[in-house]
């Protein structure tokens, strides 16, 4: 199954999806276009209209520095989108091959690498994640390679699991004794057949990267101050959420519009693909 | 047997590698830890003074077989911080996220298998899309958002519980007892989603075996389907996505300690980290490295005793291979 085919008609992933699809959509044209629609530089302050409601000049009021919402919304998931894609895409990439060659080589070599994946697993994410950002700052690069490599474990022992019953068919076995080499058969014969968890496992990271990214930033470990993210606005702004609620309200709503979409889109795309999601814990 | 002792070693290697792994993060990373802990303008003097306090100038190995050897004996070292022993600090901090923790787990638990199940008997209905949907946004929602809403809602509104924990690690249970609620709700609410959607799939796959479909047209009441016949085996593939969650939950909840200034093992962690305090931030990763290991065992022990095919699953998928179709199939390809 090719991934023409898979997409091959919109109508047949149902409405559900293609709402979700929409709403993922929407939300990262906002935010690629931040630049030319955003009223107000984002980090620009203004003293003198710190914390104002709602006006023509400011739609969503402005925070305790006086910055625009709506401009900081607006720019305020480019940086969670861009590290989602890039870490998403490394972690899945890599940990696919991981889990395939754990699951082509069986024996020793397999109980070898489910040892140590199991020893990353082990230790929570969110640890992982400060200790490398402590150790290396939180530089936008240095956030992408953290997030990717305390995923790609789970990424791995998820494929792992898919390739294993592939191993056994027949067209892997006759591959194998037409005596081609390991790596085209794991990338010609196993990568096709299970694309489909791939690319729900793919959907699925990338929800949990933006919520992973957002967490660092209202942890004060992501993006720096004064750079527009929603996490970050979200810790900014809550202590003043009685006198300008829209500058919580925003960010979480944006953060839940993206969320909620790729959620909706993963579960229509593994519904489709006939991967049940919902057997998926939260690592 | 054979299989207990198995899992049993193989759980000890994993500690053994994450212990090493987690080391050689902390330790072996670039720079000199005891130069960062000082800042650029320390004396050479006092850099040197701190670096034979940690045993900087021994061997990489030596240090992690000395570290690794007293955390089996239980001393953890010195906090670089407040200059007392690890293991009090941890474990005082331990006992504070259990508070929170245990309750979480029962209450998340309890009300995931619950509407799981519900929403599976219901399949397709009102109360099953309700469910659905509901999971759905609650998976969508980080940690940190649910923290904020619930202090604005029940403590600035209408304030019944404390926004935050105003006593330090030192809190003692009375001082935590009102400020625990407001926490424990956060934690149900992120744990509850990914029970619910696993309990749900995994109770209508169950719905649809032949044994169930069987019972019900014999005359067994449905309700008695669900929950004698198809309860006990459908709750097997949830047990490891609960295994996770109570890992997670035990492990240090980092966001939602960090918000309600909650002095449990996460808070202890995002402050060690700002820190730079080493030997705090290895001990916490290994302590959550043992619960995860041991939540895992737990949960697979239980599938056995509950799923006596996993008994004998070992034995019978020796005899099923070499898999004679295969067999057959590969002679033919390489004759």
């Amino acid at each position: 199954m090719s991934l023409a085919t898979t997409v091959r008609s919109a109508s047949d992933l149902g409405l559900v999806t293609l709402v979700g699809i929409a709403m993922v959509v929407i939300t990262v044209v906002l935010a690629v276009l931040s630049p030319v629609l955003s009223p107000y530089d984002p980090i620009a302050s203004n003293a003198d209209a710190a914390l104002m409601g709602s006006s023509w000049a400011h739609w969503l009021g402005t925070d305790a520095y006086g910055r625009d919402v709506l401009s900081r919304t607006l720019y305020g998931g480019r940086f969670a989108l861009v590290v989602s894609v890039l870490a998403t895409t490394i972690c899945v990439a890599l940990g696919a091959l991981i889990g395939a060659l754990a699951a082509f080589y069986e024996g020793w070599i397999d109980g070898a690498i489910t040892r140590v994946l199991d020893a990353v697993l082990a230790v929570p994410a969110v640890l992982w994640l400060l200790l490398i950002v402590s150790v290396f700052g939180s530089g936008t690069w240095v956030i992408v390679v953290a997030i990717a490599a305390v995923y790609t474990p789970a990424v791995a022992r998820v494929t792992r699991g898919a390739a294993r019953p592939v191993m056994r068919s027949a067209y892997v076995v006759a591959a194998q004794s037409r005596g081609e080499m390991s790596l085209p058969i794991i990338v010609r014969e196993v990568f096709p057949n299970i694309l489909d968890t791939i690319l729900v496992e793919y959907a699925m990271r990338a929800c949990w990267v933006i919520l992973l990214v957002s967490t660092l930033s209202f942890l004060g470990f992501g993006v720096n101050p004064p750079n527009p993210d929603w996490g970050l606005m979200i810790q900014e702004n809550r202590t003043a959420l009685v006198v300008a609620p829209m500058g919580t309200l925003s960010p979480i709503i944006a953060l839940a519009v993206l969320v909620v979409g790729l959620n909706l889109a993963a579960d229509g795309l593994g519904k489709y693909l006939g991967v049940d999601r919902a057997m998926r814990g939260v690592a | 047997m054979i299989y207990v002792v198995r899992r049993l070693l193989a759980s000890i290697i994993t500690l053994f590698l994450a212990s090493f792994f987690v080391f050689f993060a902390v330790q072996a990373l670039p720079g000199d830890v005891a130069q960062q802990l000082l800042g650029q303008n320390a004396t050479p003097e006092a850099v040197e003074t701190l670096r034979e306090k940690l045993g900087l100038n021994q061997g990489i190995w030596t240090r992690y077989f000395d570290w690794l050897g007293s955390a089996v004996r239980g001393d953890l070292g010195t906090s670089l911080v407040s200059g007392e022993p690890v293991s009090t600090t941890l474990w005082t901090a331990f006992t504070h996220t259990l508070l929170i923790a245990i309750p979480a787990m029962i209450i998340g638990i309890a009300i995931s298998v619950l509407l799981g199940v519900w929403a599976a008997a219901r399949r397709g209905r009102r109360a099953d899309n309700t469910i659905s949907v509901l999971s759905l946004i609650t998976m969508s929602i980080p940690e940190f958002v649910v923290a904020t809403v619930l202090i604005i809602v029940f403590a600035i509104a209408i304030p019944i519980f404390p926004a935050v924990v105003l006593q330090g690690p030192s809190a003692s249970f009375s001082d935590l007892f009102p400020a625990m609620w407001l926490p424990i709700a956060t934690l149900v609410f992120s744990m509850v989603a990914y029970i619910i959607r696993s309990t749900r799939s995994s109770t209508i796959d169950g719905l649809t075996t032949e044994y169930a479909t069987t019972a019900e047209l014999k005359g067994v009441k449905r309700r008695v389907v669900l929950l004698r016949h198809v309860l006990p085996t459908a709750m097997l593939p949830v047990l490891p996505v609960i295994s996770i969650n109570v890992a997670w939950l035990l492990g240090g909840v980092v966001v939602t300690e960090t918000v309600f200034n909650y002095p449990g093992v996460g808070k202890l962690m995002i402050d060690s980290v700002s820190t730079r305090d080493l030997p705090v931030l290895q001990a916490i990763a290994l302590l959550s490295a043992c619960v995860y290991v041991l939540v895992n065992l737990a949960a697979d022990l239980l599938a056995l005793l509950l799923d006596p095919r996993q008994r004998t699953s070992g034995r019978a998928s020796k005899r099923q291979r070499p898999d004679p179709a295969l067999e057959a199939k590969t002679s033919e390809a390489s004759g």
